[in-house]
């Protein structure tokens, strides 16, 4: 059975990749994809459906499987959405959405990006297909969102937007050669009285729209209180059966209700205290995947070791608007263990939190460390944390985790003074107590013994009185 | 080799790290050890019996390295020596250590011999005399710190070898030897 849908891209953590401009707008577990003619296509069964401005993607959930099978629809390619019609048939069904794809001649979804511009091009036919929605996940307000992406047209203005700014070069040449209110690629040109009173109609048009989504914003604050009030109805009952329902919770029925109360608490903002007996809620499974692919970057170029906090900053400052808690990153970064991904988060003992690559290998680091701290200057005044940084290529900060911990296991030694904190070769194993003046003529003991003799410092024939 | 007086400091007298308190354990305890002997050892060849904390003691510096142990380096080692039975604190505060390079029953077995070396076996001292009469000199006791002396002198009354009674002055502490 050939594949009916395209082919979607996916990252090494399971999360799909973007187009320029796309942005995810809902998510729903558990579905389910038929194509209306699936005696010769093969069914999708029961992965995550993520909604974007472009797309409709589906993604094999994790037990299923390899990424290559990650699907997508454009939403170009879709001619219809049917309204969901309320029977009694669907109080015992699942939810379905359903909706018209263009199909091409081979049979398959028709992809408006390979080759023709227009949409209505070689699409003549086209197939029902339905998503059936098996998981607990707010149907009704994906069905509205999807219709506002699929009426929004967002492909549309992206294909604009990049040939207008592939033709500003061009047509900054071109505005001195003659008036007209044309210009050379045929976009309305800004010039004179008529220039601005098309400026001023713009400005109405965007701040109608803007407007627009406000209200839409009203409309779903308006839904998501009559959701409230069912959520404490909700808890309240869940409260009043108190904690029997925890020792066993074999019950689907009782599973599923959870996880639903977790991702609405969620949504309020408010941290489940059920999160840690699931695998936590979808919104944190999908935040650590796209943490994941994010430190991959910075985590190069700080060397292989980067601090949480700092990650945090950077990670924020990308995603720019949709900030998270320090509690959503800590919660993230801790998933990453039940995930397959090549990073994981590890605590120091002093406390400190970092990110590492799972390749990391803390023997490579303390080979290095040797390796530095036995050269002559540094037998003679040791290492500062600055210079093990120099060294190791990774952050100052960094670098003192590792000489802490080199110290711990024995290899290194303090030295604090007012000169700072600084670190040397351990030389207390090689000296034997019952025999204190006694230097072996191999070992560290002697290497040190001549790089700090040759500077005249200590073992000379200096002798000083004391009374 | 660098000198401390007549004292001949080991090598790694010169390492910095051996001045500061080392955290992780093995480690401290080798650095411990090693300070123990060097103490015992710088004691008994300066025949320094007393050492307080709050003053300044030449083998807790090192100017050549320019370090000098802080006051609770000094005063792990000394417990450690404390605990061992070879010091004592002789005040609660911790700030005066009595050390003992040797032990009290070596003091006293020092004595004995001592009687018997000049035939003092019925004789009466001062305990002032053992301490810095002619007889004394050039052995262990001359210059001994009186407060070991005397303990050494009660272990030794303990066991029968000798009484002491009081004279008029504290100076005047008498020994009767029956060794």
């Amino acid at each position: 059975m050939s594949n009916f849908f395209s082919k979607a891209e996916v990252t090494s953590s399971g999360r799909p990749v973007l187009l320029h401009n796309e942005v995810e707008c809902h998510l729903l577990s558990a579905v389910d994809l038929e194509p209306e003619d699936h005696r010769h296509f093969s069914l999708l069964k029961s992965g995550l459906l993520i909604l974007t401005t472009h797309r409709l993607i589906w993604l094999p959930s994790s037990s299923a499987s390899t990424p290559t099978s990650a699907s997508a629809i454009p939403l170009a390619a879709i001619s219809h959405i049917f309204s969901s019609k309320k029977s009694l048939k669907s109080v015992f069904h699942s939810p379905r959405i359903r909706f018209q794809v263009l199909v091409s001649s081979d049979g398959r979804v028709f992809d408006p990006s390979s080759g023709s511009g227009s949409s209505s091009g070689s699409g003549s036919r086209s197939v029902v297909v339905t998503a059936v929605i098996r998981g607990k996940g707010d149907c009704d307000g994906f069905l509205v969102k999807f219709w506002d992406s699929w009426r929004a047209r967002a492909w549309e203005t992206t294909k604009i937007s990049s040939s207008g700014s592939g033709s500003a070069s061009g047509s900054g040449a071109a505005t001195g050669i003659g008036g007209g209110l044309y210009s050379s690629d045929g976009s309305v040109r800004m010039v004179g009285v008529a220039g601005i009173l098309r400026k001023e109609q713009e400005m109405w048009e965007s701040t109608d729209k803007s407007l627009q989504d406000a209200f839409q914003d009203l409309n779903a604050l308006m839904s998501k209180a009559k959701e409230m009030v069912m959520l404490a109805e909700k808890m309240r009952q869940k409260l009043l059966s108190g904690t029997s329902s925890q020792t066993s919770g074999t019950n689907d029925e009782d599973m599923g209700s959870k996880e639903e109360m977790q991702d609405w608490l969620l949504s309020v903002g408010i941290i489940s205290p059920v999160t840690k007996e699931s695998a936590g809620a979808l919104y944190h499974q999908q935040l650590s995947r796209q943490l994941a692919d994010f430190v991959r970057i910075p985590l190069e170029r700080a060397g292989g070791m980067i601090n949480l906090i700092d990650a945090y900053c950077l990670f924020n400052r990308a995603r720019g608007t949709e900030l998270i808690s320090p509690d959503d990153m800590l919660q993230a970064c801790s998933l990453w263990e039940k995930f397959d991904v090549p990073v994981m988060l590890r605590k120091f003992d002093s406390g400190v939190m970092v990110i590492q690559n799972k390749s990391h290998s803390d023997e490579e680091v303390f080979a290095r460390i040797k390796s530095l701290v036995t050269k002559p200057e540094a037998l003679r005044t040791g290492i500062s944390p600055t210079d093990a940084a120099m060294t190791l290529g990774i952050a100052p900060a960094m670098a003192k985790e590792h000489l802490l911990t080199a110290e711990s296991k024995g290899l290194l030694c303090r030295d604090i003074s007012p000169d700072g904190f600084r670190f040397y070769i351990n030389l207390f194993p090689e000296i034997d107590p019952c025999n204190m003046y006694f230097v072996k003529d191999y070992g560290i003991c002697s290497t040190w013994i001549k790089a700090v003799s040759t500077t005249g410092l200590g073992i000379g024939e200096r002798s000083s009185t004391f009374r | 080799m660098q000198k401390l007086g007549d004292f001949k400091l080991p090598h790694f007298f010169n390492y910095p790290p051996y001045f500061t308190l080392q955290p992780v354990r093995e480690t401290r305890e080798k650095q411990i050890q090693l300070w123990k002997e060097l103490i015992l050892d710088y004691c008994r060849i300066q025949k320094i019996f007393v050492i307080r904390l709050e003053e300044e003691f030449p083998l807790f510096s090192n100017s050549v390295v320019e370090r000098t142990l802080s006051h609770e380096a000094r005063e792990a080692f000394l417990s450690a020596l404390v605990a061992e039975g070879r010091a004592e604190w002789l005040d609660k505060g911790r700030r005066n250590c009595l050390i003992l390079w040797h032990r009290i029953q070596e003091w006293a077995d020092i004595i004995v011999n001592f009687v018997k070396d000049n035939g003092f076996e019925d004789s009466v001292m001062t305990v002032e005399e053992i301490r810095s009469g002619i007889e004394s000199r050039g052995t262990e006791l001359q210059g001994i710190d009186r407060t070991i002396l005397v303990r050494a002198l009660k272990l030794l009354e303990h066991k029968g070898k000798l009484a002491i009674f009081k004279g008029t002055s504290t100076d005047d502490e008498g020994v009767k030897f029956s060794v």
